[in-house]
């Protein structure tokens, strides 16, 4: 027999899963406190804001895209590539650029466009020619950040146009750019993907595809504009994380991606799509910022640091396990 | 004459094959009419076109005599026309509420959640389905998920709705549940058309009736007096006659038996013999523990506690490996889930519990296998390319023949098959029952766990299930109405 009526406690609970690291953020904190004096200052916890302004963006941008049931990996390529590029379009040719002289003004919105231009590629090939959304990325991880390579011929691009350096060095109302930015685009997708229905169709087609055309959800339109807004955010993230290191360097985004990930699932985003938030999302990155940050006051090897990292990972996946209940694919 | 829904002349094309050919269907106001067709016949392609989610290659549909609007046109579509389809279009992790108003949560602007959740609560008293809104769509059972896509369908203001194989997940009681709210819509004036494997169900809710068959329309009766038989053979284009079950005489030799078998919340202190040359069946609503059981005897379950015994010999509990060892073959409840590996050929499919036969050190011998698969093939009667055709391909009937094949392959002496006719035709079930009852001549032991009391009536003998327990061990020449009363636990 079936019942008739739902269990009410879990579905309770089920409102809560996106807050499940919020008392981790607490007890890091606390923990935090006790183990440097240092740690819970105001200075420091900034550092520790601004550090993951540029990388939390890139986690906004996947979560999106994993909860419309895809996936991208090429978006730390596009954070080395997409401002490496756009600022060689405008330097002269003795500061290692094409010598094209095009305006300095333009170097952002051409660093967002060529973001843009590869989140469309991915989802020409994803969308349009139908091919697995893993191994196109993987394949364009690796294209992306040869395209990098190439012109630069691996080197370091030092002079860069004031333009792309504000946006990461610039503070506002006593706080780094970085942060506000990247604060004001959290609200946006937390309130975009929970109360908007362009938001809300996302989750439908994660969850089931086909029923969300079948409810009239245009479908490639949608996941097409997910992959170019998500190439347009890792793009951002790049001019932050060029203006906070004042260079872009050949590895600039390099081994992100799995952080990113890391966050976005122990945030409760779903690798199979249609389930998580982008507030989960975010405490994901706070949580991974705030354990490093521990890790380096406390001058543990960032030779051993990775170990800890995944670590958290497989710790978090069990603790969804257990509270989920489900077995994950 | 006054139709509420019209298709004439459709033609369909998909690349080389006619989907449908200057078919059609009309639909009076305020009747329940039933599509039936083997598979294939083009009740899906119907379906698509009438749905508006297909043009037509040539052909016209009409809603109430006016032209069916643009394709593009979503919102025009679905107030005319309402479907369940045969594919939950539930998405499991959003709400009750939200899956109820997918994609028109608001008209514009931020969505107001707490006026969604008052909007959906109200639709599901309108329509009396008792679920919370609040709930997510995945914590709901098979049933409960129907109602909510029946209410979302009917909430567009549709007149008219297509239930697409609605019954073949439900159980008894969930299916009568079912019938009675269609009863009642269908006072209210609504048109339906039903599509339905099930013969007995177009005779018990529907007034007419019409019959695809290889794309065409074959004829639109009224169900009241069209006999059985003629039905039948209007989908297969040929005089069947019923199944006629086969007289035999069970052997002495026990070949599966289960002792004082339990499982907590499944079934408790079950006691069954099967000798050969028997067919036994097991009967019973979902909550009976038929398929637990079934389960249990080909290994698939371990028991809290009992013994199986499969040929004289006694298996270890939970191995499926150790019961195919002693001799036992069997069909699972799910094909697509246990049944077979999509994307491997039909000769690989049949043969994977054979392998260690087909060649030596581990090594299989792709010509003895491709022999083996060619008599299979041709034993079962399997429509296909070859054997080297991936099982994925098939249709349905045909997908469960060779997980039959797999069953049968290596001469089971102890055979357990789990809804053997689950969405299949009815020249396929024929097959299939008829596969069954030749390996019991051939010496088998047979049980059939079904939903299906057509099924059921190739068993010698019935045990019928309530609750965990055998209530009743039925002899053949039983009526319907007789095993059903039992297996609802109404008679004992």
């Amino acid at each position: 027999m079936t019942t008739l009526t739902a269990p009410t406690p879990r579905v309770r609970l089920a409102r809560f899963r996106d807050l499940t690291l919020v008392p981790v953020i607490l007890l890091l904190l606390v923990v935090g406190a006790f183990l440097d004096p240092t740690f819970l200052t105001t200075g420091n916890l900034t550092n520790v804001l601004q550090q993951q302004a540029a990388i939390s963006l890139v986690v906004l941008a996947e979560a999106m895209i994993l909860i419309s049931g895809k996936f991208d990996l090429s978006l730390e390529s596009t954070v080395g590539m997409a401002p490496a590029i756009a600022v060689m379009l405008v330097v002269p040719a003795s500061a290692g650029g094409f010598g094209l002289g095009l305006p300095g003004m333009l170097v952002i919105p051409l660093c967002l466009l060529v973001g843009a231009a590869i989140g469309a590629f991915n989802g020409f090939l994803i969308i349009k020619f139908q091919l697995s959304a893993f191994i196109v990325t993987l394949a364009m991880l690796i294209i992306v950040h040869g395209l990098q390579l190439g012109p630069t011929e691996g080197k370091t691009l030092f002079q860069l146009p004031d333009s792309i350096l504000y946006l990461g060095s610039a503070i506002w109302l006593g706080l780094p750019a970085s942060i506000w930015i990247a604060a004001v685009l959290f609200a946006a997708g937390i309130a975009g993907l929970a109360y908007f229905r362009v938001g809300r169709s996302l989750y439908a087609i994660g969850g089931n595809a086909d029923a969300a055309r079948a409810a009239g959800i245009r479908v490639d339109r949608v996941l097409w504009g997910v992959f170019i807004l998500g190439g347009m955010l890792a793009a951002l993230a790049g001019i932050l994380e060029t203006g906070r290191l004042g260079a872009i360097g050949s590895n600039q985004g390099v081994g992100w991606i799995f952080m990113v990930f890391a966050a976005a699932v122990i945030g409760g985003v779903s690798m199979d799509g249609g389930k998580g938030t982008i507030l989960g999302a975010l405490t994901g990155v706070l949580v991974i910022g705030l354990v490093q940050n521990l890790l380096t006051l406390k001058g543990v090897s960032g030779f051993w640091q990775p170990v800890v990292y995944g670590a958290i990972i497989l710790v978090a996946l069990m603790i969804s396990r257990i509270a989920g209940g489900k077995a994950q694919d | 004459m006054n139709y509420h829904v019209e298709a004439r002349n459709i033609v369909k094309r998909f690349g080389p094959t006619v989907a449908l050919n200057g078919a059609g269907i009309a639909i009076a106001e305020g009747e329940t009419h039933a599509l039936v067709g083997r598979n294939g016949a083009g009740k899906s392609t119907l379906v698509s076109i009438l749905t508006g989610l297909q043009r037509p290659d040539e052909g016209e549909v009409r809603f109430a005599g006016e032209q069916a609007p643009a394709l593009a046109d979503r919102d025009a579509w679905r107030r005319r026309v309402a479907c369940v389809y045969q594919k939950s279009t539930i998405i499991p992790a959003l709400t009750v509420a939200e899956n109820l108003f997918l994609n028109r949560q608001t008209d514009r602007g931020m969505i107001n959640w707490r006026e969604l959740r008052s909007r959906a609560r109200e639709l599901l008293a309108t329509y009396e389905v008792d679920v919370d809104a609040d709930t997510p769509a995945g914590d709901l059972g098979v049933e409960q998920r129907q109602l909510v896509e029946i209410a979302r369908a009917l909430s567009f203001g549709a007149r008219f709705i297509i239930l697409d194989e609605p019954t073949a997940r439900l159980d008894g009681p969930a299916i009568d549940r079912l019938f009675t709210r269609m009863r009642a819509l269908r006072e209210q004036g609504v048109t339906m058309m039903y599509i339905s494997h099930h013969l007995d169900e177009v005779y018990e809710i529907c007034q007419s009736v019409t019959v695809f068959r290889d794309a065409r329309h074959i004829v639109t009766r009224p169900v009241a007096g069209l006999p059985h038989d003629e039905l039948v053979s209007a989908m297969t284009g040929e005089a069947t006659l019923a199944y006629e079950p086969r007289a035999r005489t069970a052997g002495e030799r026990v070949v599966l038996a289960g002792a004082n078998l339990s499982l907590a919340g499944r079934y408790h202190d079950v006691d069954l013999a099967v000798r050969s040359g028997e067919v036994v069946g097991l009967a019973g609503s979902a909550s009976s523990g038929k398929v637990g059981l079934a389960e249990t005897l080909v290994g698939l379950r371990r028991p809290d506690s009992g013994t199986v015994t499969v040929n004289g010999t006694q298996v270890k509990p939970g191995d499926v490996p150790a019961a195919l060892r002693a001799g036992l073959g069997f069909v699972p409840e799910d094909r697509h889930h246990e049944g077979f590996v999509p994307l491997l050929s039909v000769a690989e499919n049949a043969t994977i519990p054979i392998a260690r036969k087909l060649g030596r050190f581990g090594v299989v011998s792709p010509a003895r296998r491709r022999a083996k698969a060619r008599q299979l093939i041709e034993d079962l009667q399997i429509k296909t390319e070859g054997p080297e055709q991936p099982v994925g391909d098939l249709s349905g009937g045909n997908a469960q023949k060779v997980v039959f094949a797999r069953a049968l392959v290596d001469d089971p002496s102890a055979l357990v098959v789990i809804n053997p006719t689950a969405g299949v035709d009815v020249k396929a079930k024929q097959a299939l029952l008829g596969a069954v009852e030749d390996a019991v001549e051939r010496g088998a032991g047979a049980v059939v766990v079904s939903d299906e009391l057509d099924d059921l009536r190739i068993c010698d003998r019935v045990l019928v299930m309530f609750h965990g327990r055998v209530v009743k061990d039925v002899p053949r020449g039983w009526t319907d109405h007789e095993l059903v009363a039992v297996m609802e636990g109404i008679e004992q």
